[in-house]
C-alpha cells in the first residue's frame, strides 16, 4: 500500500514540477503575466538633479571676487561636481582627504551646514562662492560672524557649552591618534571651558554674537590672524 | 593627490578661518605664492595637432613631463607653443588624464606604443582607471608572454652549438632536437618505428588466428606464434631500454629527468617485460602478470615525443584542469540527484532494474551523456518524467564547460603554430641581419678606400658617393676606433679565408666576369660591382690550400690604361693608387710572420684574432673583399 502511495506521490510531484516549469517558461517568453510587481524597470530612469548658477554679474555683485576669479572658481567647481551641487557625503569625502590622520567627518558636517545657507542639503555654487567671499575678502566683522555661525549649530543665535563641546571634539578628532602630546579625553572640555571663560562676559552659560565679536576684537592674536588667509585664491 | 583635491584646497584653507577664534597658539604665516595666480591657456602642438589647455590643468601632476618644468625643453619661442613630435592620437588620452584625473586605455591602440607614450610623458601606468585596468593588464600580459615565447624560441632550438660542448651535451641536444644532425634524425625515426611495431604487435597478438591442427578452439595469434611475438617484444624493449639509458646518461639534470613525465612513461612501458622475465611461470602469479601486460599499451604515449599535437592536447587538458573539475563536480551532483529520484520512482515496479541507488547511477550517466543503451529503462510515469528531465539537463551540464576547453586548446594550438612559423622565418631573419651588418661593414671599408685616396693623392678625383652625413660620421667613428687600437676592420670572408690558409701558390686565371667589367664608367660605383664579381670568382675557386704561412706575391695589374695610371706592379706596393677607374687586381695575400705593431706606414691590417698573420700592402686593406687569397 505504501509502495503504491510512494509511486503515486512521486507521480504527482513529477506532474506538478512539469506544470510549474511550463508556467515559468510562458512567463519568461512574455505570454503570461504573473501578477507580481516587477519594479526593476523603473530604476533605469536616472533622475539627474542639476543646477545652474546665477549669472556672472549677479555673483559679482553678491561677492567681492573679480570676474576672472569667479570664472576660475567655477571651472574648478564644475570640474569636480558636474551636476553643480555638492551633497553632504561628497563634501565629507573631499574634506577628509585633507586630514588623513584623523576623522574629519564630524567637523565637515558642521562646515557643510555653515556653507549651506538655505539648508537644502546641498551646496550650490552660489553658496560656495558667497562663503568664500566672506572668508577671504570680507571684513573682520563678517568673518567673525561667519565663525559664530559655524559654532552655533542650531542657528539660534547662542552658542551653548554643549554646542561648543561638539565643535571642539570634532576639531580634536581631526588630529587623530598620533599626536604629541597625546590628546587626552579631557582636552576638548578644558578647551571649551577656557573659551567660555574668555567669551562669556555675563556668565550666563551662552555666548551671544555681541559678546563673541567684542571679545575677539579685543584679542590681538585673533585680530592679527584674520588676515592670514586672504591670499588663498 | 588627485586633481579634485587640488581644486578644493583653497576652500579648505579658507574654512580654516573658523578655527581662528579657538586657537590656543598663534597661527603660522601662510606660504607666499610668488607665481602670478592668473591662469593662462597653454598651447601644446603635438605633431601638428594643436591642443590648448589651462596651465593649472597641467600643473595638477607636477611629477610628470607636462606638469613640471621639463616641458620648457620643448618650448618653441617662435610659435609660442610647446611642440612634441609624438603621436597626436595618443596625446588625447594623456591630456584627458590631466583633465579628469583618470587615465583610460584606448582599446584599439597597441599596448607597447601606449606604454612608450606613457613613459615619455612621465605617467605611471598604475593609475589607469578601473574601467580600463583589466583590459590593459590582459593585453600587457599577452604581449609579454608573446615576447617571452619569441625570445625563447630564438634562443632555444636552432641556435648553433656552443663551440666547446662535451659529447654528453651534444647527445642531449641530439635527443631533444632531432633535426640538428642526421644521426639524431635516424634514431628518432627508428624509435618511432619501433614504438609503432610494438603497439601493433600488442594489438595483433590478441586477434584470433586459425587454430593449429588438432584443436577446435580459436587461438589468439599471440599464443600461436608466441616465439615470434616474444622476439619482437624483446627487440622493442631492448631499443627502448637503450634509448632510455642514453637519455639518462645525456640528461643535464638526472633527477629532473627522472621525474619528468616522458621518462615515467618510458619506464612504465618497459617495466612489464622485465618483470615478466623475472617472474616465474606460476599459474597464480600469472594473473597479476596479465595485469602488467596491460601497461604495455602505455608505449603508445611515447609517441608524444614525436607528435606535437599530442603534446598540445596533454597541455590543454592540464591547463583546463579547473574547468574539467567543475564539469566533474556538477555531473556528480546531478547524477546523485537523478539516481535517487529514479530509484524511488521505480521502486514499486516488479522486476525493475533499479535495484539500488548506485545501480541507478549507471542509468543516470548513460542518460545524461545521451548514450541511452537501453539496458535500464523506467516504466512508471514518474520515472519517465524524471528520466526525460535528466537527459535534458545532462546535455546542458556537459555542454557548459566544453567551450572553455575548446578555446584553451585553440589558443595553445595557435601559439604553437606561431612558434613554428617563427622558427621557419628565423633563418631568413638571421640572413637579413647578417646582410645588414655586412652592408655597414662594406660601406665602411669602401669609405676607407676613399679616405686612403685623399691621404695620398690629392689629385685623384674625389669620388664622393651619396652617403648621408650619418654614414660619414659613423665611418669616421669606426676609423677612430681603428686608429686607437691599431687594428683594422676586415670582413667575414677575408677573415675566414685568412684563418684557413695563407698558401696561395697559384693564381687562377681571371674570370671572365671581371674582364667584362672593364669598360665601366669612371664613377666609383663600379668598384663595388667589380668587387662583387671578384668575390663571386673567389668563391668559385676551390679552397685547396695548406695552412702554412707563406709569402705570396701581391700583384696588381692594370688592364685599362686610364689617365691616372699610377699602378705599380711590384710585389709590395704601398703606393697603390686606386682611383675611380676600373682596375683589375690580381692579388694574393702576403702573409708575413711579423708582429702586428709594425710600422704605421705599412699599416698592416692584421685581422683581429690572428696576430701572427699579417697582410702586407695597404692596398689590400682597402680591397679586402677583392683581394682574396687566390689571385684571379
Amino acid at each position: 500500500m505504501s509502495v503504491r502511495w510512494e509511486t503515486e506521490g512521486l507521480q504527482t510531484v513529477g506532474i506538478v514540477c512539469l506544470v510549474i516549469m511550463f508556467l515559468k517558461l510562458m512567463h519568461l517568453l512574455g505570454l503570461i503575466d504573473i501578477t507580481e510587481t516587477d519594479s526593476s524597470d523603473s530604476d533605469l530612469e536616472l533622475s539627474t538633479v542639476r543646477h545652474q548658477p546665477e549669472g556672472l554679474e549677479q555673483l559679482q555683485a553678491q561677492t567681492k571676487f573679480t570676474k576672472k576669479e569667479l570664472q576660475s572658481l567655477y571651472r574648478g567647481f564644475k570640474n569636480e561636481c558636474p551636476s553643480g551641487l555638492v551633497d553632504e557625503e561628497t563634501f565629507k569625502t573631499i574634506y577628509s582627504q585633507f586630514f588623513p590622520q584623523g576623522d574629519a567627518t564630524t567637523y565637515a558636517h558642521f562646515l557643510f551646514n555653515a556653507f549651506d545657507l538655505d539648508r537644502n542639503g546641498s551646496i550650490r555654487f552660489e553658496d560656495f562662492v558667497i562663503g568664500l567671499s566672506v572668508l577671504l575678502r570680507g571684513s573682520v566683522t563678517e568673518k567673525l560672524n561667519w565663525a559664530f555661525n559655524l559654532y552655533d549649530i542650531n542657528k539660534d543665535g547662542y552658542i551653548t557649552k554643549e554646542e561648543m563641546l561638539l565643535i571642539m571634539k570634532s576639531i580634536y578628532d581631526m588630529m587623530g591618534r598620533y599626536t604629541y602630546p597625546s590628546v587626552r579625553d579631557e582636552a576638548p572640555s578644558e578647551h571649551v571651558e577656557k573659551f567660555f571663560q574668555k567669551m562669556d562676559r555675563n556668565r550666563d552659560g551662552v555666548v551671544t554674537i555681541e559678546e563673541f565679536i567684542e571679545t575677539c576684537q579685543k584679542d590681538e592674536n585673533i585680530m592679527n590672524s584674520m588676515q592670514l588667509f586672504e591670499n588663498v585664491i | 593627490m588627485a586633481a579634485g583635491v587640488a581644486t578644493w584646497l583653497p576652500f579648505a584653507r579658507a574654512a580654516a578661518v573658523g578655527w581662528l577664534p579657538l586657537a590656543k597658539k598663534t597661527m603660522p604665516k601662510p606660504p607666499v605664492d610668488k607665481k602670478s595666480r592668473n591662469d593662462e591657456i597653454l598651447f601644446v602642438n603635438v605633431s601638428g595637432l594643436r591642443f590648448q589647455t589651462w596651465k593649472n590643468t597641467l600643473d595638477r601632476y607636477p611629477d610628470t613631463l607636462l606638469g613640471s618644468s621639463e616641458k620648457e625643453f620643448f618650448y618653441n619661442e617662435d610659435t609660442q607653443e610647446y611642440f612634441f613630435d609624438r603621436d597626436p592620437e595618443m596625446f588625447r588620452h594623456i591630456l584627458n588624464f590631466y583633465r579628469t584625473g583618470k587615465l583610460h586605455y584606448p582599446r584599439q591602440e597597441c599596448i607597447q606604443a601606449f606604454d612608450e607614450e606613457l613613459a615619455f610623458y612621465g605617467i605611471v601606468p598604475d593609475i589607469i582607471g578601473d574601467c580600463c585596468m583589466e583590459e590593459y593588464r590582459d593585453r600587457k600580459k599577452e604581449n609579454q608572454e608573446r615576447l617571452a615565447e619569441d625570445t625563447e624560441a630564438e634562443m632555444a632550438t636552432d641556435t648553433p652549438l656552443p663551440p666547446h660542448s662535451t659529447s654528453r651535451e651534444r647527445l642531449w641536444r641530439a635527443f631533444e632536437n632531432p633535426h640538428t644532425s642526421t644521426m639524431a634524425l635516424v634514431f628518432y625515426y627508428v624509435t618511432g618505428f619501433f614504438i609503432a611495431v610494438s603497439v601493433i604487435a600488442n594489438v595483433v597478438e590478441t586477434v584470433p588466428c586459425r587454430p593449429p591442427k588438432g584443436s577446435k578452439k580459436d587461438l589468439p595469434c599471440g599464443e600461436k606464434y608466441s616465439l615470434a611475438f616474444f622476439c619482437m617484444d624483446t627487440a622493442c624493449v631492448l631499443i627502448f631500454t637503450f634509448e632510455y639509458l642514453m637519455r639518462l646518461f645525456a640528461a643535464p639534470s638526472r633527477c629532473k629527468f627522472m621525474r619528468s613525465v616522458m621518462s615515467v612513461i618510458d619506464v612504465v612501458a618497459i617495466m612489464p617485460y622485465y618483470i615478466g622475465l623475472v617472474m616465474p611461470e606460476n599459474e597464480d602469479v600469472s594473473g597479476a602478470f596479465v595485469t602488467l601486460r596491460v601497461f604495455r599499451v602505455f608505449r603508445i604515449f611515447k609517441f608524444s615525443r614525436h607528435s606535437q599535437g599530442l603534446r598540445i592536447l596533454g597541455y590543454t587538458l592540464k591547463s583546463c584542469a579547473s574547468e574539467l573539475g567543475f564539469l566533474l563536480f556538477s555531473l556528480t551532483m546531478a547524477i546523485i540527484i537523478f539516481a535517487t529520484v529514479m530509484f524511488y520512482a521505480e521502486k514499486g515496479t516488479k522486476g525493475t532494474n533499479f535495484t539500488s541507488i548506485p545501480a541507478s547511477f549507471w542509468y543516470t550517466i548513460v542518460t545524461m551523456t545521451t548514450l541511452g543503451y537501453g539496458d535500464m529503462v523506467p516504466n512508471t510515469i514518474a520515472g519517465k518524467i524524471f528520466g526525460s528531465i535528466c537527459s535534458l539537463s545532462g546535455v546542458l551540464v556537459i555542454a557548459l564547460p566544453v567551450p572553455v576547453i575548446v578555446s584553451n586548446f585553440s589558443r595553445i594550438y595557435h601559439q604553437n603554430q606561431r612558434a613554428d612559423k617563427m622558427r621557419a622565418q628565423q633563418k631568413v631573419r638571421l640572413a637579413r641581419i647578417r646582410l645588414a651588418k655586412k652592408g655597414t661593414t662594406n660601406a665602411f671599408l669602401q669609405f676607407k678606400e676613399e679616405v686612403g685616396f685623399q691621404d695620398r693623392d690629392s689629385d685623384s678625383a674625389l669620388c664622393l658617393k651619396n652617403r648621408s652625413s650619418f654614414e660619414h660620421q659613423h665611418h669616421h667613428l669606426l676609423h677612430c676606433l681603428e686608429k686607437t687600437t691599431n687594428h683594422e676592420f676586415t670582413d667575414e670572408l677575408t677573415f675566414s679565408e685568412m684563418c684557413m690558409t695563407e698558401s696561395v701558390g697559384y693564381r687562377t686565371s681571371r674570370s671572365t666576369s671581371i674582364s667584362s667589367h672593364q669598360g665601366v664608367s669612371t664613377s666609383c660605383c663600379p668598384r663595388r660591382a667589380k668587387r662583387k664579381a671578384i668575390r663571386l670568382a673567389n668563391s668559385t675557386v676551390s679552397v685547396s690550400r695548406g695552412s702554412v704561412q707563406e709569402l705570396d706575391t701581391l700583384q696588381v695589374h692594370k688592364t685599362s690604361a686610364g689617365p691616372q695610371s699610377r699602378s705599380s706592379l711590384n710585389a709590395r706596393t704601398e703606393d697603390l693608387k686606386l682611383n675611380c677607374e676600373d682596375r683589375d687586381f690580381t692579388a694574393a695575400i702576403i702573409s708575413i710572420p711579423t708582429p702586428p705593431a709594425n710600422t704605421p706606414d705599412e699599416s698592416l691590417p692584421p685581422s683581429p684574432a690572428i696576430p701572427g698573420i699579417l697582410r702586407n700592402s695597404r692596398s689590400t686593406s682597402f680591397t679586402h673583399e677583392t683581394v682574396k687569397i687566390s689571385s684571379l
